[in-house]
């Protein structure tokens, strides 16, 4: 076991909430990093790991006959529901979690002590994986009209942006420095995406401090040498992503929306996306309704249509629809922003990318986006997923409902994006995590002053190294779609298991066609490689192959013979069941194999032997991309 | 009847056509004795559509004008428009449609004239004997026998001819147990389970009525399928409730006094127009486009189709568990044991035995399960979810069984030989079909029908190499386990290829499926492939071999 046991307890059940299981007796270890829980009656050791920063809430409930309850809800979904032999046992447990759960000083981040065992060299190189100004550049920028500064390079511009921004040319330093005093937080346009074929671009910033009547010419100009940096229409959106309401509510606090009046040919729009209290509560209800015990058809609907969920994920998807459509269709530059424009702003400006180019929808592409639309423009990781002890109404699953527009795409387009589900659930994962440094602190200026390039590791490099199981195999390359326009009627949505019902494995299909076909993939390796293999010891072997039918039986895909989690649940319903709900030996479990790949997840990846070589790949395939878009 | 006198235009140009997904066009449009038939005049793409009368659930007209519109709703509910000018000319189309999509007589329809551009290598019609089923079953076990009891249909309209009874019982008290039986319908053999012996059998619901009738054939013949000492379980399709209201019209339960090595399970699957209700509101909520979030899910809610497959699904898998994990004998029935017991037997069937999850296998369980055992194709299938009618008999039990099915296949998706297209085509030709499979309400009345005779069946056309290719799942790999579904509300989901199959285009779909396809393929050529290689290279080492030794 990893070193720094904290406690250790014996007699411990958990429960499985979904099958009517008996539950097993174990033993549940605390360390620095990780609650473990080892069942102890299994034949095969079973390990259920969840990481201390994954935890949410830990509840001890009223004693029952097994013992004392005590409910862990996960930041991932996870919900551990363990019964614990002695009170004394069962409270020293729950006082350990919550501190261990809520780390006070960043230092006390689990990045800051994870060791892969990798070299100092090959650490830097994670680092540098993703570099947005190659982003930039794909994007055919510096050009005449814009232009990379460094105007914030201390911050004076604006203290929650990157050091390098991206401004129009016309915009001169005056402009800019005034435009920041008129934004809130100093959050002045930048530039988002530039859509070459057009010179449509999606810009970002937070509210102006327009108040009632306020005005300020150098906003006015900033603006003007956005919409002229698009000779190509003499209009130009700004879009504010926020329900009517709030904006005029903004304009007592000397905030609000711009006034068309004040600003030469732009077309202003509200977006009425709710703010992050509203979908923190959303989530709430919703996750309530994924926990209820056996619910009906009904409950379900009703619990799901109740918390409002779909109805927010559809206003996110509306609205980086109409961006994309604004710019491809219109040919019009947009400028977004909602309140401080690191959250909705966030959201609608990454999505609206990932519809417009293909490149966002690759592995190094996806990583990009999330670096620089997410990470360097200040999306405030730290306090949405509340990292640190804090301040509870911060917390807000902005991120995840950006994750889950990407899922809902991929259920449109099946062949769009080269990589997997899994993947956004890694990705979902270590945004909480804390176990790389990407995702901490609040703002790059914070990440510096935290010093995690220096102390910590960057996520994207391990992900890369788990590309063969996080790709998805229905992938048709790169240039196979251009823009997509996915259906946004309410119908279109579904509700994502594999996210909110994730660990509760009873509830997912019980053979798995990504498996199977990853398998495939596998497989085709396997055998081109003995082709060739074959076809070098028959040197004489020369002309067309008889064609042959083979058999069925050699084919079947290694994924396959994965155990089929396959028992019978409660059909009866409510009462005292007739029969006993007999999951009798030789019934496969399935707790196993979750719980071994999420250990794996997140503490014991493998070592980084190979970096270099997959950076090589990356670099080679990206050139390859930019060729293709040029 | 001369068609030609219910057809006063036969024929209408410039009439414009809207349909899902395709630009409006322009053309000709026909009226046949059974089809109304669409061609665009256009040189470069002409197109042909032709509808089947008998798919059209019903027509709306209107007028702006001289130009009249008619709307088409069919009963595998797609939607079309046709513009057609002249107010006379629509009119008397619009009238033909009625007319011709609502033949009484079934001799008059399709089937009955339509004559197969395809060569027959397998006569559908004798695919699936009752014999054959015995066969097998004799291979297995020696305690049931085929009974000819109702070989002139005497003793039960609604059975087949044959039926499997157990052994000890013979046709003088099944005769007698027929009369304590709803309709006649006393307990047979649904399914023999190899593995154990344990046995499923349905019938319709026992007349004890309120006196507490009993039978001592009935509760002979039941007990007849437990071993010594074993206990069975009856699963009554209807809630308690309805079944004891059922007591004050002659019909009832088995009561345990009468019956006390059986425990009696209640579920509750629904019936008749409260189904055929959930079918319209579902489909009005797909086909509404106006819907925010929260309207759609609400309507989706309010319709409670998903409600129907979760209580059908949960019924079949607890019969199965009986059956599997019990050890036990089951008895499905409900009241008339021709529509939720099916449901629930033929389910059962899909998770306990594999041959039932092959195309062969499935296309007997629907014939063993539904139309032998008398499910009212005819009337269940008469209208489908935009009828104006109020008749009671319509109801969309096959398509929540093909739904229930379809959701399982989501959960397996490598048990089956057959995919979703296959269950779709069911769906399709069990309301409105060239072939005469499901006319009819029972083998009697095809019997009397001259069905075989003077019809094709559908397994003739769908087991053609060229056919069953559409319908085969690439994923498929024989899986002989017992496959328990999830019938938790997460796990079930709206059947899009269905209800959504004309508001969204398929496209990005269809992709991936070609993908899916591609990629298993090319692995079957490249293990062809080296499989060739290797058998060459053997060839090579044995040749070399013999020339050393000689």
């Amino acid at each position: 076991f990893p070193t720094l046991l904290v406690l250790q307890v014996e007699n411990v059940k958990l429960l499985d909430r979904y099958t009517n299981r008996k539950a097993a007796n174990g033993t549940l270890y605390l360390t620095a990093t990780h609650l473990i829980y080892v069942d102890a009656s299994a034949e095969v050791r079973k390990e259920t790991w969840i990481l201390h920063h994954h935890i949410a809430t830990v509840e001890k409930l009223p004693l029952a006959t097994a013992g004392y309850p005590l409910l862990i809800h996960c930041k991932n979904f996870h919900v551990a529901h363990f019964v614990i032999g002695q009170e004394r046992d069962c409270h020293e447990v729950y006082t350990s979690l919550l501190k261990l759960s809520q780390p006070v000083k960043p230092e006390e981040l689990y990045a800051f002590s994870y060791n892969p065992k990798m070299s100092k060299e090959n650490r830097e190189i994670g680092w540098k994986l993703i570099d947005l100004k190659v982003d930039y550049q794909r994007m055919g920028i510096p050009n005449d009209y814009w232009e990379i500064t460094d105007l914030n390079k201390d911050y004076e511009v604006c203290n929650t942006y990157p050091p390098e921004i991206v401004v129009p040319r016309a915009a001169n330093k005056a402009v800019v420095v005034g435009s920041s005093r008129f934004r809130s937080r100093g959050r002045i346009p930048v530039l988002s995406y530039l859509y070459k074929e057009n010179n449509a671009a999606i810009c970002r910033c937070s509210q102006p401090l327009s108040g009632f009547s306020a005005r300020c010419l150098e906003d006015e100009q900033m603006l003007q040498a956005i919409r002229e940096a698009n000779p190509g229409s003499h209009f130009m959106y700004v879009v504010d992503t926020r329900p009517k309401l709030n904006a005029m509510a903004n304009r007592a606090a000397g905030k609000g929306y711009e006034n068309e009046d004040n600003y030469d040919n732009i077309r202003f729009k509200f977006i009425g996306i709710e703010n992050i209290h509203v979908m923190r509560s959303s989530l709430q209800k919703l996750l309530e309704v994924c926990e209820m015990k056996s619910p009906s058809m009904s409950d379900f609907l009703t619990g799901l249509e109740n918390s409002g969920w779909l109805r927010h994920i559809k206003a996110v998807m509306d609205a980086g629809v109409f961006l994309a459509k604004a710019v491809k269709d219109e040919k019009a530059s947009v400028l977004v922003h909602c309140s401080d424009g690191w959250d909705r702003t966030a959201q609608v400006c990454s999505l609206a990318s990932l519809l417009l180019d293909p490149f966002y929808r690759t592995f190094k592409g996806f990583m990009v986006l999330i670096e620089k639309e997410w990470i360097a423009m200040g999306h405030k990781f730290s306090h949405r997923c509340g990292h640190l002890c804090g301040d509870p109404k911060e917390v807000s699953p902005v991120f995840t409902q950006f994750a889950e527009c990407v899922w809902q795409l991929m259920q449109q387009f099946p062949c769009a994006f080269e990589f997997n589900e899994r993947f956004l659930l890694e990705i979902h994962d270590h945004v909480y995590s804390c176990q790389f440094g990407n995702f901490l602190g609040t703002c790059h200026k914070e990440r510096e002053d935290l010093k995690i390039f220096e102390k910590t590791h960057s996520l994207w490099p391990f992900l890369l190294q788990k590309k063969q199981e996080l790709r998805n195999p229905l992938y048709r390359g790169f240039t196979a779609y251009k823009e997509l326009q996915p259906n946004t009627l309410p119908f279109s949505f579904q509700f994502w298991c594999g996210m909110y019902n994730r660990f509760d494995k009873g509830m997912h299909p019980k053979q798995c066609v990504l498996d199977h076909l990853l398998g495939c993939m596998s497989q085709k390796v396997k055998l081109e490689d003995n082709a060739s293999e074959l076809e070098n010891k028959l040197p004489f072997l020369d002309g067309p192959l008889p064609s042959e039918a083979c058999s069925l039986a050699k084919i079947g895909c290694a994924a396959s013979k994965t155990p089929m989690l396959n028992t019978p649940q409660d059909y009866e319903g409510e009462p005292p069941p007739v029969l006993s709900n007999g999951a009798g030996a030789g019934d496969i479990d399935a707790m196993s194999d979750v719980d071994q790949k999420h250990r794996d997840n997140l503490s014991h990846h493998q070592d980084l032997h190979d970096l270099n070589d997959t950076i090589d790949v990356l670099d080679s395939k990206a050139k390859d991309e930019r060729r293709s878009t040029t | 009847m001369e068609f030609a006198e219910l057809i006063k235009t036969p024929r209408a140009d410039n009439v414009v056509l809207h349909r899902p997904f395709y630009l409006p066009v322009e053309g000709t449009l026909c009226l046949t004795g059974h089809h109304l038939i669409f061609s665009s005049r256009r040189q470069d793409n002409a197109e042909e559509l032709w509808l089947l009368h008998s798919n059209i659930d019903s027509i709306e007209k209107r007028f702006v004008g001289s130009l009249g519109t008619i709307i088409i709703k069919c009963k595998d509910l797609r939607i079309i428009q046709l513009d057609i000018p002249g107010m006379e000319e629509c009119l008397n189309i619009a009238s033909s449609i009625e007319a011709l999509s609502t033949l009484d007589s079934i001799t008059l329809m399709y089937p009955f004239f339509y004559r197969p551009m395809f060569e027959i290598i397998e006569d559908g019609w004798r695919s699936f004997l009752p014999d054959q089923e015995f066969e097998l079953l004799s291979s297995m076990t020696d305690e049931w026998r085929l009974s000819c009891i109702n070989k002139e249909f005497s003793v039960c309209p609604s059975y087949p001819p044959v039926v499997i009874v157990p052994k000890s019982i013979d046709d003088e008290a099944l005769r007698k147990v027929a009369m304590f039986r709803h309709g006649s319908r006393f307990p047979v053999l649904s399914y023999y389970h190899k593995k154990n012996g344990m046995v499923m059998m349905r019938s319709s619901q026992p007349l004890t009525g309120t006196n507490g009738r009993r039978c001592k054939e009935d509760e002979k013949l039941i007990n007849a399928t437990l071993r010594p000492g074993k206990r069975g379980y009856i699963i009554d399709t209807r809630s308690l409730n309805v079944a004891q209201q059922a007591r004050a019209k002659g019909g009832g339960f088995e009561q345990e006094v009468h019956y006390p090595q059986w425990r009696r399970i209640h579920k509750c699957i629904e019936r008749f127009n409260i189904l055929q209700e959930s079918l319209i509101k579902l489909v009005e909520a797909c086909n509404d486009q106006s819907h925010n979030m929260d309207r759609w899910l609400s309507k989706l809610e309010a319709s409670n189709w998903l409600t129907h497959i979760k209580e059908i699904l949960t019924a079949a898998c607890l019969a199965a568990q009986c059956i599997d994990r019990e050890g036990a004998s089951v008895l499905v029935h409900g009241t008339e044991g021709t529509d939720s017991t099916l449901q629930v037997t033929s389910l059962a069937q899909i998770i306990l035995d594999p041959r039932c999850r092959t195309i062969r296998g499935f296309e007997s369980l629907v014939v063993r399960e539904w139309l032998q055992a008398g499910h009212p194709f005819q009337q269940r299938c008469a209208q489908s979810a935009y009828s104006n009618s109020k008749q009671k008999w319509e109801a969309p039990v096959f398509l929540l069984f093909l739904d229930c099915v379809w959701q399982i296949l989501r959960q397996f998706p490598c048990s089956f030989e057959f995919n979703e297209q296959f269950l779709i085509m069911l769906f399709e030709h069990a309301y409105a079909s060239q072939f005469g499979t499901f006319l009819g309400n029972n083998e009697n009345e095809r019997f009397k029908l001259k069905l075989p005779q003077k019809t094709m069946s559908l397994w003739s056309w769908v087991n053609r190499s060229e056919e069953l290719s559409k319908f085969q799942n690439p994923l498929f790999e024989a899986n002989s386990l017992v496959i328990w579904p999830s019938v938790a509300p997460q796990s079930l989901q709206l059947w899009e290829g269905v209800f959504l199959r004309w508001n969204r285009p398929s496209k990005f779909l269809d992709e991936a499926h070609e993908e899916m396809l591609n990629i298993i393929n090319y692995n079957k050529e490249l293990q062809a492939k080296v499989n060739a290689l290797r058998r060459q290279l053997a060839e090579m080492e044995t040749d070399d071999r013999m020339q050393e030794n000689a």
